[in-house]
């Protein structure tokens, strides 16, 4: 079941830049990206790049992966709160499944998310978030 | 608007059908559902179902369920609304009869899942939620309840053992069901040693993997003829939606499509929640149970677990749920779930639910839910 380049290939600003968009009307802050603002229904934005610094809203790790993903399992996921507002799903790296605990300190990074098999196969690329320990040590030091 | 009664319902066992494909087992539901009416045509047929063509390479249901009904011709369409499909499908059969378009219609849930591996399964139902943004991340459909679930208990401070009782209340009821998947009691202790799934959900936080077809006759409730006293009215029939992403909600924590669509069943029926007598819920995973409970107005936000912890929720209780089994032990065939919930409110409002029979059942809520509860369809059903 060879995949077309295309549907990754147009999602490339989220994947690897965390780019969403700004409403002009409200300002409120959207990722994914939207067309029709789901706060005013406005329809004109401009493009946000997210830090991609957040905390962890909730977490998982699933012992059974779906298609496509088998080679992974086990593996975290998790939601990530954004300091700009949205939150944003990924998998989590870098860390044991034990150390997750709600309310830590997490950035993205770019890794590869899935790699098809066979010789058109491809390589997915995208956004995954680890912990921030240096943001967390500043965090524990104001406190 | 005309008003609308259930004149017949049928129901194959929700089982691992290995001998029958969808086709065999959406006919054999509407055959038995025709039978119960003592009729044997319709003017209309509406296929609840998923994931026919991801899962058994089939779709175009309506007309392919018509002609093996040897009803070729008459109006055929298949609904999809994920897991909420069943429950879409009886609003979309209701709404037709109650234009006055048709006379008389059958809805058939089905889905046929065991014949592909699990891990395709798995990525199918993950369609049920943002393909770009969720599924292409790995994330299953089990790992976004989950996700729900682990804030859930750290916001609310409760423990796995909390939302023991709703699967020990599904499969207790079970049971006595023949059509159930797990007629097998379940105990607290085998409820905590389960393998986990993805943490918290464990094995018995989670409905199966299963096929089934259930099915309703929709009639006009002016001409009943011979069905007159067992017909079932259905006294509101009504759809909400909520953001497909479980990361796009204001508040992951309220389920605001249960909550729109069960004020406008409150409404359409005329009632209000202390009304109902029995409450078929969407429990596809343990989580769902407590906060549906809480957005349908049974239980103030985050006390939802409360009500099965007090044993409110059997059958002898303020408010029996998954009175046949539920999602969880009767089992979960995707888009034959919501119309199941029906089949089981009416066995419910006629008296013929057996030893799970709840005492002086009058009014019965369904609700079948879409993905993490992106589609909630909520019906109100009266008994005589």
């Amino acid at each position: 079941m060879a995949e077309n380049l295309a549907p990754n290939w147009r999602l490339r600003e989220q994947r690897y830049q965390l780019v969403g968009n700004v409403c002009l009307n409200c300002n409120a802050k959207f990722f994914p990206p939207r067309q029709v603002c789901a706060n005013c229904r406005g329809t004109e934005f401009d493009s946000f790049q997210f830090s991609g610094k957040g905390e962890l809203y909730s977490f998982t790790t699933l012992r059974s992966a779906p298609a496509g993903f088998e080679n992974y399992a086990p593996y975290s996921v998790g939601m990530i709160k954004l300091d700009e507002g949205p939150l944003v799903e990924a998998m989590l790296t870098d860390v044991n499944e034990d150390e997750l605990a709600i309310g830590m300190r997490m950035e993205m990074v770019t890794r590869k998310i899935r790699e098809e098999e066979g010789e058109r196969g491809l390589i997915v690329y995208g956004y995954k978030f680890r912990r921030d320990n240096e943001n967390e040590e500043k965090r524990n030091a104001r406190r | 608007m005309r008003d609308v009664s259930i004149i017949g319902v049928g129901q194959t066992p929700v089982r691992e059908h290995w001998e029958k494909g969808l086709r065999q087992l959406a006919v054999d539901a509407v055959l038995a559902a025709l039978k119960d009416a003592h009729t044997e045509q319709v003017d209309a047929i509406y296929v609840g179902n998923m994931l026919s063509g991801e899962l058994t390479r089939q779709e175009h249901l309506g007309a392919l369920i018509a002609d093996q009904l040897g009803m070729s011709g008459v109006a055929a369409m298949k609904v999809e609304s994920a897991c909420g499909a069943g429950g879409s499908a009886v609003h979309a059969g209701f709404l037709a009869v109650a234009s006055g378009q048709y006379r008389r219609v059958a809805v058939v849930g089905v889905e046929k899942m065991t014949d592909l591996w699990n891990g395709s399964v798995t990525a199918g139902l993950a369609m049920a939620a943002d393909g770009e943004y969720e599924a292409a991340n790995g994330i299953s459909f089990v790992g976004l309840n989950a996700l729900m679930m682990r804030r859930y208990m750290y916001e609310y401070d409760l423990v796995e053992e909390d939302f023991a009782p709703f699967a020990l209340n599904a499969h207790a009821n079970a049971v006595h069901n023949p059509n159930a998947m797990f007629r097998k009691a379940v105990t607290l202790e085998q409820f905590t040693k389960a393998k986990k799934v993805a943490d918290p959900i464990s094995l018995f936080d989670s409905s199966p993997i299963c096929d089934g077809a259930a099915a309703v006759i929709l009639s006009r409730s002016e001409n009943l003829n011979g069905n007159a006293a067992r017909a079932i009215s259905i006294a509101a029939s009504t759809m909400a939606t909520d953001t497909l992403a479980l990361h796009d909600r204001q508040d992951p924590m309220w389920l605001r499509a249960v909550e729109l669509s069960s004020i406008k069943a409150y409404a359409q029926a005329g009632i209000t929640p202390q009304d109902i007598d029995l409450f078929e819920l969407h429990d596809a995973f343990s989580i769902v149970a407590p906060m549906s409970l809480e957005a349908a107005g049974f239980a103030r936000r985050g006390t939802g677990t409360y009500l099965a912890r007090d044993g409110e929720i059997s059958i002898n209780g303020k408010l029996p749920i998954s009175t046949m089994g539920g999602l969880k032990a009767r089992g979960h065939p995707i888009g034959a779930s919501g119309v199941y919930q029906i089949t089981e409110a009416v066995q419910q409002l006629r008296g013929e639910a057996g030893k799970n029979q709840v005492p002086n059942a009058k009014i019965g809520m369904t609700q079948s839910l879409g993905g993490v509860a992106a589609t909630a369809v909520t019906h109100i059903l009266k008994g005589k």
